[in-house]
């Protein structure tokens, strides 16, 4: 049985609780204010767009919204939580009950699995702890810690799944489906940046087997912090592995939280929950209680995106795509990317062509997500369109793309600051092209004589003369005419 | 001239700086002047920076001669209760734990103070964390009732209520959460307001108990209350429990003063057994006095008022013990044990250990205790229904009278140390004050006599519906003008620090 806690952190301007800018990567408690830091007498004021962007998610994952709910406090000592308490929600979470479908791939064709949304509530974050010298990287045994208050009240949105319990053994590759699909539908809100690797989508895997014709599921264990996709199905996949282990051996699963090791792609135990915290959840007095209207509650639904999958299928169709085709776009992570270039006026198959091959390849070069390559769709589409109308050579569109990626401006800056347009200026074409007949002399008799395929040879006498800048169609045009085999 | 000064009321005083008669400056040095004179012995402030105070002051005038209006109190001074963030004065809600801190910020009320060109004297002397009832739980020493230094001055608000008793300042600001600026008032026979709960804003209030903590005034008469009462409520944006309607007509109410027709109702729960005699006959005959001058008086009852001391001690203490787990050495305040051994946690349990006295940590513990799984239901679960009880309670009653009279408090001042080691016979002296916190209703206190069998102050508590402010002044006002008719003289003017 599986269930996964997920944290989707906000893209908000500002905090949770307090007008601090909610910026990635800015210099150490430079983003905090009274209020998140918790000084004596500051009180928090919740952040509407947080609350809206969590009634869309809700929405989106079919959830119900709560007509009237209370922030509540989870009480428990920490040096990275300024008011040693956290706002979160407890009993009475915005939105409730909801499902997301999601598709895993097995030796059987597609399979579709149902997950069930227990909640999504609203809280923020904490600061963030770095601990220094030490074995570990942890508090215990390190020399000192220092804390950075910049994450401390960032809105967090916390989407709990319900137990998902027909999975079986195709449970780490479901994981990471559902993952991917949560975070695509959250991404195609805008509510968030989603990147795993900035620790913008977070997630907490519990695992529990039930023996071979049991009927009860065993104790489950909670690993906390799986930060990527494939660290998602890794930990899942580790975790049904060691627990088959310990229950083979007759030995028990302790419930306890564990830690995710990235680089073995194990689990090591951390805090046993047996020792549980009680964290004296309350209703926050700070807070008034969020009560949406039924009316902003309709607004925001007849305003929300069309679903992934639903559109997946859309393009699917309109691009004519077979489910393979469609596969290896999904798992390139580039559907959106080709849509939008698509949107941007090029036709899908070459958009299609380009984020698969050259921009992937790009992508994998710099070992970052296809995404976070410095080139726009609107970029590709206008690199596309550029080459459609013989501006350039597939192998000049290339280096543009270099030059885009590199910083040097806009595809049509690159052109113009590289040189890189196709020659097809007569006059200069027809120099490279008598050069060419004059060099072949058999190739030219041959096209004399009719054998018209052995231009071939000669065009690419041309194109080498050029670099590769020359327009071949109109080099070939004018080999035929000067040949008298127009 | 300085005892002239002193003896003006603050909207007196008010006026004359406006039209030149004074200036805040030479008001501002009396009072200084004051407190250099009696506050060793009433030690009400906890802090007082003389330059700074006269430097307010004379910016003030200066903004008056330049025609700027900043309001009827511009140039009046004030104390300030130490549980409000200044940003140019220490705030240590007196605790240890807060031994210098000064805040990078002002709370709302001291902005508000500010803008409407009142003049900040210091700040005074309080429970710690505003947790109780005399000011002997404040870290930094007990402040003493000007009517007999031998006794307490209430609290928590005890050094804003002593400091206007004795003439050291002629307003103050309170917080009340139980009853801290009612109790108070009552005892140094002190006019004192407990607004709306959020009427006025907690933002910069250091937080006891978040659902109950309101700011209000203290003042020598109900008119001069009112205008403090005017000038710092309102709603804020940043306290997302304040209330955004307009700030009751409260100063007009006071001038008006007049009760023909209105419904009195006695609160028959907060009558009788346990009360001080002579609290009970001054009750007893202003109530009279409230009939006489044309007010319906009825008895109602309000059942669950009984629940409410259980239920406010649950409650406020759950709060507190949240509210407070902020203080652990990690960014402000005091840091105990830090030599480089021991962990973080450790530091944090030793901090609080030796920074929180003894009524605020058995506060935490009980509130802690009290939210414990297990325990939730049967203890903070429980205390929430009787709130709403108490909340019903005040909804049937306001439903036919317009206002309810009690005591404000069961007894007079008592003696410093008499309760000191017994905390339920300290928490009684909240019996009256506590239902309209936990309904969050607006209620004030005013001077009704002196009880005759210790010619200490008694207080009258007139009780209204929420955003009804204006009632309680309105009453209040009456009973001050028929009782100075009376009597032919102020309360205060019987006090052993009267000028």
């Amino acid at each position: 049985m599986l269930g996964l806690e997920t944290h989707v952190e906000l893209g908000t301007a500002s905090k949770m609780f307090c007008s601090c800018s909610t910026v990635f990567g800015a210099k150490p408690n430079t983003q905090v204010c009274p209020v998140c830091l918790a000084l004596p007498g500051s009180l928090p004021v919740a952040n509407g767009a947080a609350v809206e962007s969590a009634i869309r998610l809700g929405l989106m994952l079919n959830c119900s919204i709560a007509s009237w709910c209370r922030f509540a406090r989870k009480n428990y000592f920490y040096p990275d939580m300024p008011k040693n308490y956290q706002i979160s929600q407890y009993d009475e979470p915005l939105c409730t009950d909801g499902y997301l479908d999601v598709a895993v791939e097995t030796p059987d064709g597609p399979r579709e699995f149902r997950v069930g949304i227990e909640r999504v509530h609203m809280e923020e974050d904490t600061g963030k702890t770095s601990h220094v010298g030490g074995a570990t990287g942890r508090i215990h045994g390190a020399d000192y810690s220092i804390v950075d208050y910049n994450r401390a009240g960032i809105p967090l949105l916390e989407v709990v799944t319900k137990p998902i319990e027909h999975t079986g053994e195709f449970a780490p590759e479901a994981a990471r489906a559902y993952v991917r699909e949560l975070r695509d539908l959250v991404r195609s809100l805008g509510i968030s940046d989603v990147r795993m690797e900035e620790g913008s989508l977070r997630c907490d895997v519990n695992v529990s087997l039930m023996p071979r014709g049991g009927t009860e599921w065993g104790t489950r264990s909670e690993t906390k912090n799986v930060n990527s996709l494939r660290s998602v199905e890794r930990a899942v996949r580790h975790e049904m592995e060691r627990q088959a282990g310990l229950l083979d051996a007759g030995q028990r699963v302790v419930q306890e939280t564990r830690h995710f090791q990235e680089a073995s792609g194990t689990t090591v135990s951390g805090r046993s929950k047996e020792e549980a915290q009680d964290y004296r959840y309350f209703p926050d007095p700070d807070l008034v209680p969020v009560a949406p209207s039924a009316e902003w509650i309709e607004e925001l639904r007849a305003t929300l995106p069309e679903p992934p999958a639903a559109k997946r299928a859309r393009l699917q169709a309109e691009w004519g795509l077979s489910d393979e085709e469609l596969r290896d776009l999904v798992n390139a992570e580039a559907t959106d990317l080709v849509a939008a270039t698509v949107d941007a006026g090029a036709p899908s198959a070459e958009a299609r062509k380009w984020w698969l091959n050259e921009l992937s390849r790009r992508s994998t070069e710099a070992e970052i997500s296809l995404s976070a390559l410095a080139i726009t769709p609107a970029q590709v589409a206008r690199i596309i369109a550029l080459v459609a109308e013989g501006t350039l050579t597939n192998k000049l569109a290339r280096q543009v793309v270099d030059g885009v990626l590199n910083g040097e401006g806009t595809p049509d800056e690159v052109v113009d600051a590289r040189g890189l347009k196709v020659v097809s200026d007569d006059s200069a074409l027809g120099a490279a092209v008598d050069a060419a007949i004059a060099d072949n002399p058999d190739a030219a008799e041959k096209v004399r004589s009719g054998k018209v395929a052995a231009a071939g040879a000669l065009v690419g006498a041309v194109m080498k003369a050029t670099r590769g800048q020359a327009d071949a169609g109109r080099a070939r045009e004018l080999i035929l005419e000067r040949l008298g085999a127009g | 001239m300085g005892a002239e000064l002193l003896r003006m009321s603050a909207s007196e005083l008010g006026a004359a700086i406006r039209t030149g008669e004074t200036t805040s400056a030479a008001a501002t040095e009396a009072y200084l002047d004051r407190i250099v004179e009696v506050d060793g012995e009433v030690h009400a402030f906890l802090h007082v920076d003389r330059e700074a105070a006269l430097e307010q002051a004379r910016a003030v005038d200066a903004r008056l001669a330049e025609g700027a209006e900043p309001g009827p109190l511009a140039g009046v001074p004030v104390a300030h209760k130490d549980v409000f963030t200044t940003k140019d004065m220490p705030t240590t809600a007196a605790s240890k734990i807060l031994e210098g801190w000064r805040p990078p910020y002002d709370a709302t009320v001291t902005t508000r103070l500010r803008e409407a060109g009142l003049v900040i004297l210091g700040k005074t002397n309080m429970d710690e964390f505003a947790m109780g009832s005399s000011t002997e739980n404040s870290a930094y020493g007990t402040t003493r009732n000007p009517w007999d230094l031998s006794r307490i001055p209430g609290g928590s608000s005890g050094g804003s209520s002593a400091a206007v008793a004795a003439y050291e300042a002629p307003l103050a600001t309170g917080t009340d959460t139980g009853g801290s600026i009612r109790q108070p008032a009552a005892v140094c026979g002190l006019v004192g307001a407990k607004p709306t709960y959020g009427g006025s804003s907690r933002y910069g209030l250091i937080a006891f108990a978040s659902s109950l903590d309101t700011p209000g005034p203290f003042a020598r008469n109900v008119l001069d209350a009112a205008m403090l009462h005017e000038a710092f409520s309102g709603h804020d944006p940043r306290d997302s429990t304040s209330v955004d309607a307009p700030v009751p007509p409260v100063v007009e109410a006071a001038r008006r003063a007049d009760i023909e027709g209105l419904r009195v109702g006695v609160v028959k729960e907060l009558d009788g057994e346990g009360y001080q005699p002579g609290v009970l006959r001054r009750f007893h005959e202003t109530v009279e006095l409230l009939e006489g001058l044309g007010a319906k008086v009825a008895e109602v009852s309000c059942p669950s008022f009984g629940a409410a001391l259980a239920a406010y001690y649950l409650i406020a203490p759950s709060e507190c013990s949240s509210n407070l787990a902020r203080f652990d050495a990690m960014r402000y305040g005091l840091r105990v044990g830090d030599d480089g051994t021991r962990s973080a946690e450790e530091v944090m349990a030793l901090t609080r250990a030796e920074g929180f006295g003894p009524e605020v940590k058995r506060r935490i513990i009980l509130g802690t205790y009290a939210l414990s799984s297990g325990y939730y239901d049967a203890y903070y679960g429980s205390a929430q229904q009787v709130r709403t009880l108490v909340k019903r309670d005040f909804d049937a009653a306001f439903g036919s009278v317009d206002v309810l009279v009690s005591p404000t408090t069961p007894t007079t001042a008592f003696p410093i140390g008499e309760r000191a080691d017994d905390p339920m016979a300290m928490y009684l002296a909240d019996l009256c004050t506590i239902p309209s916190n936990l309904a969050g209703n607006a209620a004030l206190s005013v001077p009704c006599g002196l009880a005759p069998e210790d010619g200490l102050p008694v207080g009258l508590q007139i009780m209204a519906p929420a955003l009804a402010d204006d009632r309680t002044y309105r009453v209040g006002a009456a009973v001050e003008a028929a009782l100075a008719r009376q009597n032919g003289s102020d309360l205060l003017s019987g006090s052993a620090f009267a000028v």
